[in-house]
């Protein structure tokens, strides 16, 4: 089985985050990078699925050049193999630019299954893996918990929402976006480190792949989003802090 | 040229986010000036139909058809294509729900159109939208436009709305049954009947109190510190997704669009950081209090009470200022 696995590389959790001179991203310098959370499970079910039916696992992102040490992660984990499109732009790409490189890198190759998360942890869509289905021409499936390769049609375990799941079948070639939680994913080893150095890894430019980074959608200003309800924050310590917290949802709040 | 609302419903039930949708379809419609058609999409649904023309509508268009009784993306889409191209709106609405993240971005991307997801917000500058999204996992807000023409799509974050706020009409909206070709075999996905795993066994939406852990109580070691203190307030304990993700919790005690919803007095909130899908989940509480160590976490545009500070810190005192009073 030939399956591609998107993953992006985001800031880390609990960054601090600072807005640019433009006021339209956040400013890069001074930032740790990670795997986008919800891409880490949908590698992890892509090495399962190869442990399973065997194949051969790419990692595929499109980014800045610093992206690349997220694709080196999924190596290390146990992709065979990696492919960075590699612009700037996707840094602030919206979706339909992004799918766009993914579609035209995986065209070129045979494909059976492509996985991606959910969601992006920065810009936070919730639609590449959907689009990108569409440009290849490919049934998906989303916010999937569980999957069953082993027949013709692929079985998939979907949420629905409030504790609900269904069960859905597509054929194959098929895209799939994996809910987090699906499955514990797996520590990158040093052993797995070292190989990493030596398995394959393609780059692309944007005009390698005779596409362009349109922007159709544009973010025009970036700012602190306004309080729904006036908080009242509690300042101090300690026992003091405690104390004067009991007392205000007692007497105030009345609600102990 | 129109608004169109797209419902969402289930074997005859709606979806509560239909009525927040057609609240922000009803104030775009009068910001541009243009009717608002609703449409109602499913097999079998002239009385939902029926029942939504009571709302303030200029029209109401069933896309009815027997290959729309459970939802697919390719049914779906292609049935909502021909409306669109028979309507020709200039702004298609959907509630951000989990149908519509499967479908919206296919609908529009098959069309060559953006798509703009779970906005909070739509501002008209000139007549047109200015949608408003949260990034950064909601840290942050940003004004966005759209390029590529109409029509323009987007999708409305639940709670963003207000159900309530739908105008009623004296004289029903009339209604059009639009007919849909779809050919089955080209539905490439076959569903089968939702179903839930094993019924919650804890149900958290009588609990009066409720203390819930996010990540930050950072090791299964401390979720015991978590616990003495639910049982010092008589509260029961809660969590975010990743909680009960890792095992930490089970999977009953997780609060938010995949979890339970509640509406307790008091939801004592420590180190969760607010994100939509936890926070649709407790919003409806009477009185929220926040535990973050980030000044700029989310939670804290919800919550009633907030401290800014180490949970390690505030929980100790809070139990050993609970056991005083004894
Ligand atoms: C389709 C979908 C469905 C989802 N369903 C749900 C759902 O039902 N329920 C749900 O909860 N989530 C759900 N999620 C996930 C959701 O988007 C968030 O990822 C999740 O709620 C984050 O959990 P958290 O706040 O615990 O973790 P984080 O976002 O990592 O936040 C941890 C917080 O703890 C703070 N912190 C860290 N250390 C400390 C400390 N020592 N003291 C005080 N504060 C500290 C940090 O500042 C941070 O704000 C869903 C997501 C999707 C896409
Ligand atoms: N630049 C990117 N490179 C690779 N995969 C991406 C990129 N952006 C998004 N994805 C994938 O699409 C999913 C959804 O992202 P989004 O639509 O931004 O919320 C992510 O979880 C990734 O799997």
């Amino acid at each position: 089985m030939n399956i591609f696995v998107c993953v992006k590389q985001v800031i880390a959790r609990d960054s601090l985050i600072r807005l640019n001179a433009a006021g339209k991203w956040i400013r890069d310098d001074g930032l740790t990078f990670e795997m986008n959370e919800p891409d880490s499970f949908a590698l992890e079910e892509a090495l399962r699925l190869k442990e399973k039916h065997g194949g051969d696992v790419a990692a595929i992102t499109a980014g800045p050049a610093r992206a690349a040490s997220t694709i080196r992660e999924a190596l290390a984990k146990g992709a065979d193999r990696g492919i960075h499109v590699e612009d700037d732009r996707y840094i602030e790409a919206d979706t339909h630019a992004t799918a766009q490189a993914l579609a035209a890198a995986i065209a070129l190759e045979p494909h059976d299954l492509i996985l991606t998360g959910l969601q992006s942890d920065d810009a936070g869509f919730g639609q590449t893996g959907v689009i990108l289905a569409e440009l290849l021409g490919l049934p998906h499936a989303t916010i999937i918990m569980e999957i069953d390769a082993s027949g013709d049609r692929l079985r998939c375990k979907r949420e629905l929402e409030a504790g609900w799941f269904q069960t859905v079948t597509l054929p194959q070639p098929a895209l799939l976006t994996i809910q987090s939680g699906i499955n514990k994913v797996r520590y990158a080893t040093l052993m797995g480190i070292k190989r990493a150095r030596r398995k394959p890894f393609r780059r692309y430019s944007p005009e390698d792949l005779g596409i362009g980074v349109p922007a159709r959608q544009n973010v025009r200003r970036l700012y602190q989003p306004q309080q729904a309800k006036q908080t009242e924050f509690l300042r101090g310590s300690g026992r003091e802090l405690a104390e004067s917290l009991l007392a205000k949802l007692r007497f105030e709040a009345r609600v102990l | 040229m129109s608004v169109l609302v797209v419902t969402e419903q289930q074997s005859g039930r709606w979806h509560r986010m239909s009525f927040e949708v057609l609240a922000a379809g009803q104030q775009a419609s009068q910001a541009m000036g243009s009717p608002l058609i609703a449409a109602v999409v499913g097999a079998g649904i002239e009385s939902l139909a029926a029942e939504i023309a009571s709302k303030q509508l200029s029209e109401v268009v069933a896309l009815d058809h027997p290959a729309l009784a459970s939802y697919t993306p390719d049914g779906f889409a292609e049935a909502l294509r021909q409306a669109i191209a028979h309507l020709q709106p200039e702004l298609v609405l959907f509630p951000h729900t989990y149908q519509v993240r499967d479908l919206a971005p296919k609908l529009a991307a098959s069309l060559d159109k953006p798509f703009v997801s779970d906005a909070v917000g739509i501002r008209f500058d000139d007549g047109k939208p200015v949608f408003v999204r949260q990034l950064f996992q909601g840290k942050l807000h940003a004004d966005v436009t759209v390029e590529g023409g109409e029509p323009r799509f987007a999708s409305v974050q639940s709670g963003a709305y207000r159900a309530d706020s739908v105008v009623t009409s004296d004289t029903p909206a009339t209604i059009r049954t639009l007919a849909v070709e779809l050919d089955p075999s080209r539905i490439r996905t076959q569903t089968e009947a939702p179903y839930q795993e094993a019924k919650d066994s804890v149900d958290l939406s009588s609990a009066e109190i409720i203390v819930s852990v996010g990540r930050g109580i950072q090791d299964p070691g401390n979720i015991p510190q978590a616990e003495e203190l639910a049982k010092a307030l008589g509260a029961e304990l809660a969590a975010s997704r990743p909680i009960c993700d890792n095992g930490w919790l089970p999977l009953d005690r997780q609060i938010g669009s995949s979890g339970q919803t509640v509406s307790p007095n008091l939801y004592l909130a420590l180190g969760i950081s607010g994100a939509i899908q936890h926070v649709v989940g407790m919003k409806g509480a009477k009185t929220i209090v926040a535990v973050n160590k980030d000044e700029g976490a989310p939670i804290f545009e919800i919550a009633d009470y907030g401290i800014v500070g180490d949970l390690f810190d505030v929980v100790p005192a809070l139990i050993e200022a609970l056991e005083a009073e004894q």
